[in-house]
């Protein structure tokens, strides 16, 4: 039995980060393919993410998302789930979002609103998440597959909503009336105005409090509850769950409540704090990034608020960059944000067992 | 092929196989004659599904020679096996479930990128290969519709079909009925008469000396005897098998028993195979008393831990424990079982009784997670844990006393005492122990017994399940022996002797009586 160790800095730190570079790597190798230099591009899409005030509330803004949606699919990773239905989730708990806002806009304050809006937001995510979690729990239908198709469904049943039921009157887009502004999710910059500070204007708001809060809540429940206990022995050990008198079933579905009830709160984001109305496709894609968020930042919320930023600044830095440079079409920010995925989810052992082997012979010798 | 000349079908030589501290063969010698069936036994752990995987290529020997009909060859894998005429029979079996019986026979040989030429091809050598050894069965049949028994003829097939002339066969009967046992006794004496050679591998007396014409015998990774089946007795194997062993001595007292504090009555349970692993088993624990279960590992020892631990719930039978009934429309789990002052150690720490991704604050409360002591009102109490834990490793010399190291980074025996400390201190009346020092270092091995010792005089009821002979003499005030999921005998540890258990672990006590019935 090795007793050595692999030190916490190689494998949280350097490992990940050659895993990026190779990716940037990469890109600049498209860059280079269609006649773009890659370091004036990759000063682009660094200043858009990171240079000015705006930019930096865009990227905080993606990542709102993304955290939401990498505890998502972590916390049932943590279980040994994979959740593929964290889009579908963000979906349909931006439907509760919306309903409430739409039923209560004009009767209730803020301060009511908001937090029956979260916590609908989530229920409607949990709920979304049950059916498949019962189906796993209790007649063994695999979870990949049933919160894929969940989505699709989710997906046309959004379409349905929203075209027969609240569309809004005289409009011909399928999208609900703009809620009152008591219904509304204060912007970060509105909130730091009065104090003198000037953040510049972006879609950042509230709401990314709330992903930092469930940050915290994700870290007091898998390590310091006894819920969070029985998950993570689930999730590495079935049988000694058992042993444990653990039921596994009802962990199952305990575990993807929790994590159809945080994709949910993209919801709070998108519909409560930017959008101001019920449309479709607002969840663009973040329940599935959020997969990458969540491989990325191993599974702990300090990695998945980086792995977010990083993710955040990609998606805002490479829109920059499309307006700067216009032969790099979104398309090919699409295949930058590809490669990172592809380096470091889907390739993350690539180096890893070399790179391990070479500190363990060095901590051997 | 031309007629074979040499008397031998396979012959070995000195094999020697080590995996890491543990010698799994030394020195192996055998010699098989041309067309016998040649048994092969002993305990678990003494070396035969090692050294048959070494001839049939899963192994490399480190040092020694195999030969086949007088030339020696080099096995490197399965393939190099298949090819100078080896098959090998699992005892779980390798068959694709949804294929078959054609399909699966021809995996692997199919002759071609066309299917059907090779399918036809294929029927018709098997229509050949069924009538030679009578082993008639549907080809067209769907294998995970057979039973068991025309499975394994599947496998014999297969084996045959790739042109086998030597067929080994691990613990073939295991999964059978006696019925179908029998069958498979008259196949193989069929397969002998066509020039087969047969290597059977079990550890049932009884088998040994009805089907084969010579028997070797290993224990503890040596070839300890060589013997003409019709000139031995089961008496004489089952010493050869066990052997006289130093005896393992532990410092105890006489026993006091006092009240039955758990009964169990007819206990049933099936794998999901449909399998009856535990065939109506009853027992009685008293408080004081250390109630030992001696039987080769897999005949129901593990299910009757599960069962009475409340892991797996019982198909039939009834449990007595603590003023409660606990029957299969009224089952109890191991969450439930605990409440009522039942504790586990189970046989394997590792898929069991550990979570080795976890510190040892974190596994030593592993099943008590719940516990008041460990939990405020939402938040665990680390620093409680941390305490208790910190406490405990001094007690019991875990070492490194280090509470949070991964459990997977402590050696064997401090795992073990993780989860034995754990399981004993919260002061049952009743401790399950399986395997108590399986991997375990000899140091603590002592510490162990003493500690189990401990808990009877404190008048704690106790049931030790163990593969080591030794150690359920040595530790046990009463012995039951399982064999093939039930009750075979019982003895008090006072009478009792290695031949006459290992006689019973054999199944070769008392004719006519116990799992044949």
């Amino acid at each position: 039995m090795s007793q050595a160790k692999v030190p916490a800095w190689v494998s949280v730190g350097l490992i990940p980060l050659l895993n990026i570079l190779l990716a940037f790597l990469v890109s600049g190798l498209v860059f280079l393919a269609i006649g773009e230099d890659p370091i004036e591009a990759a000063g682009y899409l660094v200043y858009g993410a990171f240079g000015y005030d705006e930019g930096i509330g865009y990227t905080l803004y993606y990542a709102t998302n993304l955290i939401f949606t990498g505890l998502a699919v972590s916390v049932a990773f943590k279980a040994g789930l994979f959740n593929i239905g964290g889009e579908g989730q963000a979906y349909i708990g931006g439907l509760g979002v919306g309903l409430l806002c739409l039923w209560f806009d004009s009767s209730l304050p803020l301060l009511v609103i908001a937090p029956l809006a979260i916590i609908g937001g989530a229920l409607f995510g949990a709920a979304w998440a049950y059916i498949p979690a019962y189906l796993q729990a209790r007649r063994g239908s695999h979870i990949v597959i049933t919160t894929i198709m969940f989505n699709f469904i989710a997906s046309s049943l959004m379409v349905y909503l929203m075209v027969n039921w609240l569309k809004a009157e005289g409009v011909m887009s399928p999208i609900s009336r703009t809620f009152e502004e008591s219904a509304w999710l204060p912007y970060m910059h509105d909130i730091f105005a009065p104090f003198g500070f000037d953040i510049g204007d972006s879609p950042l708001n509230l709401a990314f409090v709330l992903a930092l809060l469930c940050c915290v809540f994700y870290w007091a429940l898998v390590w310091h509850t006894r819920w969070g206990y029985q998950l993570r022995t689930v999730g590495t050990n079935p049988t000694a769950a058992q042993y444990a008198g653990i039921d596994n079933a009802k962990v199952t579905i305990w575990v993807m409540l929790i994590s159809g009830g945080l994709a949910g709160l993209v919801g709070v984001n998108e519909i409560m704090g930017v959008n101001h109305n019920l449309l479709l496709n607002f969840t663009a894609g973040y329940g599935f990034a959020g997969i990458a968020v969540a491989l990325m930042g191993r599974n702990h919320p300090i990695g998945i608020v980086l792995a977010a930023m990083l993710f955040g600044a990609l998606y805002q830095g490479g829109a920059e960059l499309s307006f700067e440079i216009p032969t790099i079409t979104p398309e090919i920010v699409v295949v930058i944000q590809g490669l990172v995925i592809l380096f470091s989810g889907a390739l993350e052992n690539m180096f890893k067992g070399k790179i391990e082997g070479l500190f363990l012979r060095k901590a051997a010798a | 092929m031309t007629q074979q000349t040499h008397p031998y079908s396979i012959e070995l030589e000195g094999i020697s196989k080590r995996f890491g501290a543990v010698q799994a063969n030394k020195n192996i010698d055998l010699q098989v004659p041309t067309g016998t069936i040649h048994g092969i036994i002993g305990e678990n752990g003494a070396g035969k599904s090692t050294l048959m995987s070494i001839i049939y290529g899963f192994y490399e020997a480190d040092s020694g020679s195999i030969s086949i009909d007088g030339q020696q060859v080099a096995i490197r894998n399965s393939q190099d096996a298949i090819n100078v005429g080896i098959g090998m029979v699992h005892q779980h079996f390798m068959l694709v479930e949804n294929f078959s019986v054609l399909e699966n026979v021809i995996l692997g040989a199919e002759g071609g990128a066309v299917l059907k030429q090779g399918m036809d091809a294929a029927r018709e050598e098997l229509k050949r290969l069924e009538q030679e050894y009578s082993l008639d069965i549907d080809v067209d049949a769907i294998v995970e519709d057979l039973p068991v028994g025309l499975q394994q003829r599947v496998e014999i097939l297969k084996a045959l079909y790739r042109g086998a002339k030597i067929l080994i066969l691990d613990e073939p009967t295991g999964v059978l009925t006696p019925q179908e046992a029998d069958h498979l006794f008259r196949i193989l004496k069929s397969l002998k008469e066509q020039g087969v050679t047969v290597i059977l591998i079990t550890h049932k007396l009884r088998e040994i000396l009805a089907s084969t014409d010579n028997v070797s015998v290993m224990r503890q990774g040596e070839m300890v005897a060589h013997r003409e089946t019709s000139k031995t007795d089961k008496e004489e194997l089952a010493e050869l098998m066990v052997g006289k062993k130093v005896r393992l001595k532990v410092n105890k007292d006489e026993a006091k028993p006092e009240q039955t504090v758990l009964s169990a009555k007819d206990l049933s349970f099936f794998d999901g195979q449909g399998v009856e692993r535990l065939k109506k088993v009853s027992l009685e624990l008293k408080a004081g008393e250390i109630l030992g279960i001696a039987g080769v590992s897999g005949n129901g020892q593990s299910e009757l831990l599960n069962v009475l631990s409340g892991i797996t719930p019982m198909a039939s039978g009834e449990i007595q424990f603590a003023g409660q009934t606990i029957t299969a429309s009224e089952p109890k789990n191991a969450a439930q079982m605990r409440d009522l002052k039942m504790a586990h150690v189970p046989e394997d720490r590792h898929k069991m009784g550990l979570v080795t991704g976890f510190e040892a604050y974190e596994a030593a409360v592993l099943g008590y997670h719940d516990s008041e002591a460990y939990n405020g009102s939402v938040l665990m109490k680390r620093s409680a844990m941390l305490e208790e834990c910190n406490e405990r490793m001094a007690a019991w010399d875990v070492r490194p006393p280090n509470p949070h190291l991964k459990t997977a980074n402590f050696s064997g025996g401090n795992q073990q005492k993780i989860v034995i400390a754990r399981e004993v201190e919260q002061n049952p009346n009743v401790l399950l122990i399986g395997q108590p020092t399986r991997g375990v270092d000899i140091g603590a091995i002592e510490n162990i017994h003493e500690q189990i010792v401990k808990l009877r005089d404190a008048g704690k009821a106790i049931l030790l399940v163990s593969v080591e002979l030794d150690e359920i003499m040595a530790l046990s005030d009463r012995i039951i022996v399982m064999f093939d999921g039930a009750v075979v005998g019982e003895v008090s540890a006072n009478e009792a002797d290695e031949r006459t258990l290992g006689l019973m672990m054999a199944n070769a006590w008392n004719e006519g009586q116990g799992a044949q019935a």
